[in-house]
């Protein structure tokens, strides 16, 4: 039952960090693949109708994670209190600029708010990384499974981490990649061609420099994601748009799970002690609270896979980013 | 401040911030959905361009509500890590389910609605609109459910080795008496704040376009914020009898009734030290308490300084009251305000009725003061939650829980200053910014111009 509450979980995580990470990432590319005011228009327009929906599973992935495993929860976003504070004021000032860009008045109103939204969206995706660096590392949990230590040290300390910098690093190459990705899928026009381009460059880039980290750390993590993103490369070469984003968005959700399921039952590892480490039957609800959400969670998660869906296939057509002649 | 105080005050502030675009959101919906629904049904145009309008008001006010949710979703795991743990089995499950349930609805529908008038057959696309109501109004619920435990804990037991609460019954959570009266009082409510927005833009705009459809839309609002005033009223006297027994320290602390008293007054208003405790001026209304508390005039309602004593014999030493002042003024400030948006909005309808012009001096004035409405509604529905939330002090779920017990060990000043710094000042812009798109949204005209060329499907909606 645990088993199952912890891969629903993974699979919330998941799906926010592929959704959202093609938002962030079309975010991010804005200004730098949108030449003019109309084609940053058709960008954004790209992620408009669905990134409320994708933001919705970082409520069911937090949902989840504070009914399935309370404890986990409670150490977690109370030890890096300022990254989250700073990661929801983020999402805010994205979410704003997106969803008020095209309505308020004049083309400096949305300078303004693509302003907004690239930072914001690189500030978002830098700081989940550095912070699924940090989960596979681990805090300073305590013997009463909170973690030790008080104020700025506590907070900002597992940022200032290797694990943390290559996190970070690594989370905002797969948005770029997302992003470029589903930006060659949604777009024809000028944004189209140059999505296609930065698709190639980021994916080249990244194979090169993974292979590089990869050789010099060790880390069958980087070379595994170096092969990956070589043969991205690859599928990009042949112009196979929908490939090369299902391969990027396979290696983001397998990411994801590398790094929960990092310490097998251990949901978040003790630096002090072993012996502290949160884990998963520990740090769990109880029966009836367990079984309720298992239920729920059953009925109601592919319904709304099943509905938003839909919404992809209603808003299914290419945002054309050409000027239409008036 | 310490850090304890800190934290609350940063809870208090994101929260109420959030609870301004919440009941919006809700009754936006509903209206939209009503609206469209009757488009449907008359095939008058004039319907279409009024749901349109509402629609546009709905999606700012909407992409608000859902970035400040968020930030309630973390609040309790970050500053209340001790009571996330110990309620955690409560609350984590209502969170996920309200999540699953109710978000995902509101965020997909609405977009399938918003950017779906050209891409959907008429009847699917009307259905997305009443989903999202349906999702607003289920959303509101479960974390009412939610917030009723910590009034009225129920459903629950104390595991004897780890000292948590488990839940016992969901379904026994959710129909928790004191959200079965809460719920509808918060929607009703909700509904008011909404409908005097309406009523607000319409007479603006009418004054400034003199287009048909304003007046609609102003009267449309003055309907929903009486009809949403009686019904606050009706709901509101159910929830006073329910919580006088769950918490009659909290209705007490209401009236600043120290002293249990039989056929106990209400004073409308007071004057005299700020608690209440000397009053040298009031203007009493007999026996009215006694009504307000059970129903029955010579009832005994029981008063502070009893209460206070039954408690130290029952939870053990420690002071049981909570701030006086703040729950005498706000729950009159609340009534009061609320009533007042009622009356105008009433007195609106009176001067416009059938198809009259507000003509004489003072009605032109009210006219003129109409666009401010919003406020009373938006204000009484905030001093009601703090009523509600500081009444309720010490306690953070009612008889097992305090709030300082609550809060995450080893958090520190420095860290509430700054998060509290953030949240000030970009809620800040935000609030700014909405004010401003809703003025500049409230400014076009609301049926299409005949002259410009219907835009290409592809590129309406801008966005």
């Amino acid at each position: 039952m645990i088993t199952l509450w912890f891969s629903l979980l993974v699979l919330c995580w998941m799906l926010f960090f592929v959704l959202e990470g093609f938002d962030f990432g079309v975010g991010i590319l804005g200004p730098a693949l949108g030449r003019d005011d109309h084609e940053r228009g058709a960008i954004v327009r790209t992620v408009g109708p669905f990134w409320d929906g994708n933001e919705v599973w970082l409520v069911a992935a937090i949902g989840v994670t504070f009914a399935a495993f309370p404890d986990w929860y409670a150490a977690l976003l109370s030890a890096l209190y300022l990254p989250m504070v700073a990661i929801l004021l983020l999402l805010a000032i994205r979410g704003v600029a997106l969803e008020f860009r095209g309505k308020g008045d004049g083309p400096r109103w949305r300078q303004l708010c693509d302003a907004a939204l690239t930072t914001s969206s690189a500030g978002i995706v830098l700081l989940w990384g550095a912070i699924l660096g940090v989960l596979t590392h681990g805090l300073a949990v305590g013997p009463d499974g909170q973690v030790t230590g008080t104020g700025l040290s506590r907070s900002l300390g597992p940022l200032a981490s290797w694990p943390a910098l290559a996190g970070a690093i690594l989370a905002l190459f797969a948005a770029l990649l997302l992003g470029a990705a589903f930006l060659s899928l949604r777009t024809t026009g000028p944004v189209h061609v140059r999505a296609q381009r930065a698709t190639l460059a980021i994916a080249s880039t990244g194979t090169a420099v993974l292979a590089v980290l990869g050789i010099v750390t060790g880390s069958w993590l980087l070379l595994a994601a170096a092969a990956l993103s070589l043969i991205i490369t690859l599928i990009a070469r042949t112009g196979r748009e929908m490939l090369a984003f299902a391969g990027t968005a396979t290696g983001v959700a397998g990411a994801v799970v590398a790094v929960f399921t990092h310490h097998g039952d251990v949901v978040l590892r003790s630096t002090l002690n072993p012996a502290w480490s949160l884990t998963m039957t520990g740090a769990a609800a109880t029966g009836s609270a367990l079984k309720l959400i298992t239920v729920v969670g059953v009925v109601v998660l592919p319904g709304v896979l099943v509905y938003q869906a839909f919404s992809y296939w209603v808003f299914r057509k290419r945002v054309s980013s050409e000027r239409v002649p008036s | 401040m310490d850090v304890l105080d800190l934290t609350r005050l940063q809870f208090a502030v994101v929260t109420i911030y959030h609870y301004f675009f919440v009941p919006l959101s809700i009754s936006l919906a509903a209206t939209a959905a009503g609206l469209q629904l009757t488009w449907l049904r008359t095939k008058n145009d004039k319907y279409r361009d009024l749901t349109k309008f509402v629609g546009k008001l709905l999606i700012v006010t909407f992409a608000v509500g859902v970035v400040t949710g968020l930030v309630q979703e973390f609040q309790f795991g970050m500053g209340w890590s001790n009571f996330a743990k110990f309620y955690g089995d409560v609350f984590g499950p209502t969170l996920a389910i309200e999540g699953m349930l109710a978000f995902f609805l509101e965020a997909t529908f609405l977009a399938l609605w918003y950017f779906g008038w050209d891409r959907l057959p008429r009847k699917v696309h009307a259905a997305t609109i009443v989903i999202v109501a349906v999702g607003t109004v289920l959303s509101a619920f479960i974390i009412l459910a939610a917030n009723s435990f910590m009034q009225h804990p129920v459903a629950y037991s104390i595991d004897p080795v780890t000292g948590r609460a488990h839940l016992d019954d969901f379904g026994e959570l959710l129909l928790n008496k004191v959200n079965l009266a809460a719920f509808p009082h918060t929607l009703a409510g909700a509904i008011m704040v909404g409908g005097s927005l309406l009523l607000s833009i319409g007479v603006w705009r009418f004054r400034a376009t003199a287009e048909a459809g304003f007046r609609t839309l102003a009267r449309l609002g003055a309907w929903l914020t009486v009809l949403g005033g009686a019904f606050t009223a009706i709901t509101g006297d159910h929830l006073g009898k329910v919580m006088t027994e769950v918490q009659p320290m909290k209705m007490a602390a209401a009236e600043a009734l120290y002293e249990t008293t039989t056929g106990a007054p209400f004073s409308a208003f007071a004057l005299g030290k700020l608690d209440g405790s000397e009053p040298y001026f009031t203007v009493d209304i007999p026996y009215l308490l006694s009504i307000l508390a059970t129903g029955d005039p010579h009832s005994t309602v029981q008063g502070i300084n009893n209460l206070q004593e039954q408690y130290t014999a029952q939870y053990g030493p420690g002071s049981y009251i909570p701030m006086i002042p703040v729950a005498f003024w706000a729950f009159r400030l609340m009534i009061g305000i609320g009533m007042a948006a009622m009356v105008i909005a009433a007195y609106y309808l009176w001067s416009t009725r059938k198809g009259r012009e507000p003509e004489r001096w003072h009605d032109r004035q009210l006219i003129r003061f109409l666009p401010l409405i919003p406020l009373l509604p938006a204000a009484a529905n905030t001093v009601g939650w703090i009523f509600t939330e500081t009444a309720r002090q010490p306690w953070i779920a009612f008889g097992i829980s305090k709030v300082a017990d609550g809060i995450s060990p080893g958090l520190t000043r420095a860290e509430v200053i700054a998060s509290l710094i953030g949240f000030a000042l970009i809620y800040g812009i935000v609030a700014v910014v909405w004010y401003r798109l809703v003025r500049h949204l409230s400014r076009q005209p609301l049926a299409p111009s005949k002259d410009e060329p219907a835009p290409v499907a592809d590129e309406a909606p801008v966005y």
